[in-house]
């Protein structure tokens, strides 16, 4: 049986209200911290856990939080990312919906180890209920003196605030968050500088994922040992694996990192849905490059995807069958990023419309010799000429499809 | 006539602005709260945000226009967004989507006669593991086909 990091609470009755989660050592570590660690020893634990990024990029968090400056006369910030925008992940729902608490002890953990007295959940639009969930929760939380001024009477503050996004995928990308954040249009910044000098409101800012959050409680409970025992030593812990489309039980999946795509679809996820054939999965949420039936013997941590010209990303695992055509996974893909895409970088804004238009052209019968090409050169000439990732986050599916699929997109052309 | 909030409306705005170092930083937020109250986001209503924080109505309607959440014309009393992204279209979120243009007799984008319905699609709404999935204005249905459809809209009065 697999150690449950994340997961414990999830099923049990009202897991959600903080008497539950009190009830199962909740806040034990806020407390552990608070009354006899200093912010450093926190910040080294989390370090040695080697705990990457769970939005996508998997940057290590503790030397994130390295990067931000001490000694500064500025106030600091969090900003907690529950966009949740990236086509087939779904799992920071289920950590909101049913361990709101869970997510709030990373917050105060982490906003101790950095100096930080102010977090923002940005949290997309439509998670109106799963918002109202981590209202509550904070209120609960700030009620027996978690939050809020002089927490446990050891003197830090710190108080955490709900901010709802308004349908935009474009700002689950860090600074397009921060610009959203701030009141604008959610245009990605230029980097340097990074976050963590100048932020939110021109401050030092740490930005990270929820899921990402979530795991410092077990990190600075049990150890970074025991937590890099989980998965793997660089890249410890487990993943909410998110498995959708065509298998017979989707859903969210805790499992150590590392663990093999082939399991998780077969023997987690159930296996095809109604018997039907396999054809092609997507391993990582939408911009992660397709894996064909003989790629899936793989490892699903972050550099046995990237061996295989792929991304774990956000881990969300789209299982296509055979009777797909893969003409309609591109027309999907690409409506997605030319409806995204802020416009602000050319390549991007108009790669991706030109794309869409000759993918709906192809889908309506008039696709043109040379259609599959003038996407492949379209999408490879998007990549890495962007402010922001979602440029190669569009490009990088388009171009596996294109390549692993060519035949079967040639065939939709006529002479 | 100018639009004013409720009462109520108007401390939780004040309570939210309290809670950012800038006041347009709450822009998001209000407008969602404007939204509940009017139900549309037009020139009126960005005049008004525009005076709460005290910034420009162009600056507003930056905001407005950028993201996809603020109806600029008035919808039915009942938003029904039904997405159209990878999972749900695999699981036939396309078939039901014309069943629903159907049913209706209006397309995406279009408000019923009786401004009872409104129909759009949308990209992922984060819950692909229940696909196909669609909003009823903020509440989540899944595992969608036909007779349930039905049976969701037969019970909306
Ligand atoms: C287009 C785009 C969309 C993104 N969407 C999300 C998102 O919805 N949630 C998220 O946590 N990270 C998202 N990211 C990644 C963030 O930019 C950032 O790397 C992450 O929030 C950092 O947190 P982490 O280090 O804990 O993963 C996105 C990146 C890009 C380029
Ligand atoms: S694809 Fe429809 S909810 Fe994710």
């Amino acid at each position: 049986m697999e150690e449950k990091i994340l997961t414990k609470l999830f099923g049990l009755k009202d897991s959600h209200t903080i008497d539950v989660y009190l009830k199962h050592d909740g806040y034990k570590t806020t407390r552990k911290v608070i009354m006899e660690m200093k912010p450093g020893e926190v910040l080294e634990e989390v370090k040695a856990a080697n705990l990457r990024g769970r939005g996508g990029a998997g940057f290590p968090a503790g030397v994130k939080w390295g990067f931000v400056p001490q000694n500064i006369d500025k106030p600091k910030y969090l900003c907690v990312n529950a966009d949740e925008g990236e086509p087939g992940t779904f799992k920071d729902r289920y950590i909101m919906n049913h361990d709101p608490h869970l997510l709030l002890e990373g917050i105060i953990i982490a906003s101790y180890a950095v100096g930080i007295h102010k977090a923002y959940i940005y949290i997309r639009g439509e998670y109106e209920n799963v918002a109202l969930r981590m209202e509550k929760a904070i209120e609960e939380a700030a009620a027996r003196r978690y939050l809020g001024k002089n927490i446990l009477g050891k003197g830090f503050d710190l108080d955490i605030y709900v901010h709802r996004g308004a349908g935009a995928y474009i700002c689950g990308e860090e600074t397009a968050l921060l610009e959203s954040l701030e009141g604008k249009r959610g245009n990605p910044r230029m980097k340097p500088p990074f976050p963590a000098s100048i932020g939110l409101f021109g401050c030092p800012t740490v930005i990270n994922n929820v899921e990402t959050l979530s795991n410092v409680p077990f990190i600075i409970q049990n150890g970074a040992g025991k937590f890099t025992r989980n998965g793997l030593l660089k890249d410890g812990g487990t993943r909410l694996f998110g498995v959708s489309g065509m298998v017979e039980k989707p859903g969210i999946y805790e499992l150590p990192i590392g663990t093999s795509l082939k399991d998780i679809i077969f023997k987690y996820a159930g296996g095809m849905k109604k018997g039907k054939k396999f054809k092609a999965v997507i391993p990582g949420g939408m911009s992660a490059p397709v894996l064909t039936a003989d790629e899936i013997d793989i490892n699903m941590d972050f550099d046995s995807l990237v061996e295989a010209k792929s991304m774990l990303g956000s881990a969300g695992v789209i299982v296509i069958d055979e009777e797909t055509s893969m003409l309609d996974v591109l027309k999907t893909i690409a409506k997605f990023y030319s409806h995204e895409s802020c416009g602000q970088c050319t390549p991007c804004r108009i790669g991706n419309a030109w794309i869409r238009k000759i993918v709906e052209r192809i889908a309506e019968g008039k696709g043109k010799p040379g259609d599959i090409d003038n996407i492949h050169r379209l999408a490879k000439n998007m990549l890495q000429k962007t402010l922001c990732p979602l440029g190669d986050a569009a490009a990088m599916p388009i171009l596996a499809i294109t390549e692993k699929f060519r035949k079967e997109l040639e065939s939709y052309i006529g002479n | 006539m100018n639009p004013e909030y409720s009462d109520i409306r108007k401390k939780k705005i004040d309570e939210l602005i309290s809670g950012y170092p800038e006041r347009r930083a709450a822009i998001l937020p209000v407008l969602h709260i404007t939204q509940k109250e009017f139900g549309q986001i037009t020139s009126a209503e960005e005049k008004l945000v525009a005076e709460l924080l005290d910034i420009k109505p162009i600056e507003v309607h930056e905001v407005v226009t950028f993201y996809s959440m603020f109806n600029q014309k008035k919808v039915g009393k009942y938003h029904i967004q039904i997405c159209s992204n990878l999972t749900c279209t695999l699981l036939e979120a396309g078939n039901l989507l014309e069943y629903l243009q159907n049913k209706l007799g209006i397309k995406p984008g279009e408000t019923t006669n009786d401004e009872k319905f409104t129909l759009s699609t949308v990209e992922c709404l984060g819950a692909c593991e229940e696909a196909p999935v669609m909003m009823v204005n903020f509440d989540y249905h899944g595992h969608l086909d036909k007779k349930k459809i039905d049976k969701l809209l037969d019970n909306l009065k």
